[in-house]
């Protein structure tokens, strides 16, 4: 396995952490859902969603042990709270079905674009991974885009409104997705990633034709303020409590064989 | 003699308890008939140039949502190259009671294409290729 230069090791590591983190926490969410969605069809869907992500997560924790960390069991299960790089919008309570599906896309929307960049990473096994996921995550893409244009602009007034409020909740907590990294120049220097303020500015190009199909009122960037912390391992009151239920099984026992 | 049993838990299961479903339930009003969503055909294509095959039923409200559903219902696992769905309520086909359009009377062998000399032929022919001695295949008719 090629081994990057390393003084560019701990930017990458950091890149990696963030991405597994929000795939691992975001899976977790998404998995609340599995026997209580609006219809079966959805059901079957949105849990596939979810074990996709966790598959992503896996992947990733792998890379990550490659480079020396824990393995990836470990690196899920055994931290705790500060010790995670995600983001706050994918630690949020699942809440109604209407904030699940604004935050499915506004998330996956950024993922497809980061793994998109990732592509030409010049850290050859993640450009792989990013090859691999693609299709899956077009397809997270193109799930959330209907319901949210469909419940924004093709359902009922209630539809419409919920959406527009869960877009407004949503927001300034995506905008954390891109929260600036002290890593950031070393990561372009190494054309390992071009950055997370290139990732935000496609993923907003993006995103404004959709939420325009979805008919919804979008505020203008510059009066949000995004969620920033969690890619520092400050983290929502929410977190904890979701690794306590998630790593229930697991800490009664770390060494047992599944 | 057991402990008695925590009048506290009332689901052993997170995601249940996490509901907060009230103890009491309020009175349902009934649903109107015909109330969920249309059904869609689903055909499932795996390769290329294959015809696609019907492999099941998806509700969704239009076809693009049709199209979401069916592929995570129908296409999980193995080869996929494409689906197609259908709305249900387009499909055109015989009524149960005129199955009887299809029986067929017998002696009518002529009209199955094993009765023709070609048949016979590329009987022959498979036989050759697959090593057998060419005579053994019968020249009938």
């Amino acid at each position: 396995m090629p081994l990057p230069p390393p003084e560019a090791l701990p930017a990458l590591k950091d890149l990696l952490y963030r991405m597994a983190d929000d795939a691992l926490i975001i899976g977790h969410r998404h998995s609340e859902w599995t026997g209580l969605g609006p219809i079966l069809e959805e059901d079957i869907a949105f849990s596939s969603i979810a074990q996709d992500k966790l598959g992503h997560a896996y992947a990733l924790y792998q890379l990550l042990h490659e480079l020396g960390e824990p393995e990836p069991d470990h690196a899920a299960f055994l931290r705790d709270a500060p010790q995670f790089r995600c983001c706050h919008l994918v630690e949020y309570p699942n809440g109604g079905y209407d904030f699940s599906l604004m935050r499915h896309l506004l998330f996956d929307l950024a993922e497809q674009w980061r793994y998109h960049l990732l592509e030409r990473s010049s850290y050859e096994p993640l450009a792989q991974l990013a090859r691999k996921v693609r299709g899956e995550i077009k397809y997270h893409v193109f799930h959330a885009t209907q319901w949210v244009v469909h419940l924004g602009a093709q359902g009922t007034e209630e539809s419409h409104e919920r959406m527009q409020q869960a877009l407004l909740q949503a927001l300034p907590l995506a905008l954390g997705i891109f929260e600036p990294s002290d890593f950031e120049e070393i990561l372009v220097d190494y054309g390992i990633f071009p950055g997370e303020r290139v990732l935000q500015s496609h993923w907003w190009e993006t995103l404004l034709p959709i939420l325009e199909r979805a008919q919804l009122r979008v505020p203008p960037l510059e009066t949000l303020t995004p969620a920033y912390g969690g890619r520092r391992g400050q983290h929502t009151e929410y977190l904890q409590p979701l690794l306590d239920e998630m790593t229930e099984v697991f800490r009664s026992d770390p060494t047992a064989q599944w | 003699m057991e402990a008695p049993v925590q009048a506290t838990i009332r689901s052993l299961d997170p995601r249940v308890t996490r509901l907060s479903i009230p103890q009491e339930l309020p009175e349902f009003t009934p649903k109107p008939p015909l109330d969920e969503w249309q059904t869609y055909e689903v055909f499932h294509q795996a390769r290329p140039g294959e015809q696609p095959v019907h492999v099941g039923t998806v509700h969704a409200p239009d076809p693009e949502m049709a199209l979401v559903f069916a592929k995570e219902q129908y296409a999980r696992r193995g080869t996929t190259y494409s689906l197609w769905v259908v709305r249900t309520a387009d499909i055109y086909a015989f009524r149960s009671e005129d199955a009887d359009i299809f029986a067929t009377v017998p002696e009518k062998t002529y009209r199955e294409p094993h009765d023709y000399k070609v048949a016979q032929k590329l009987l022959r022919l498979k036989r050759k290729s697959h090593g057998s001695s060419a005579a053994d295949a019968p020249a009938s008719s």
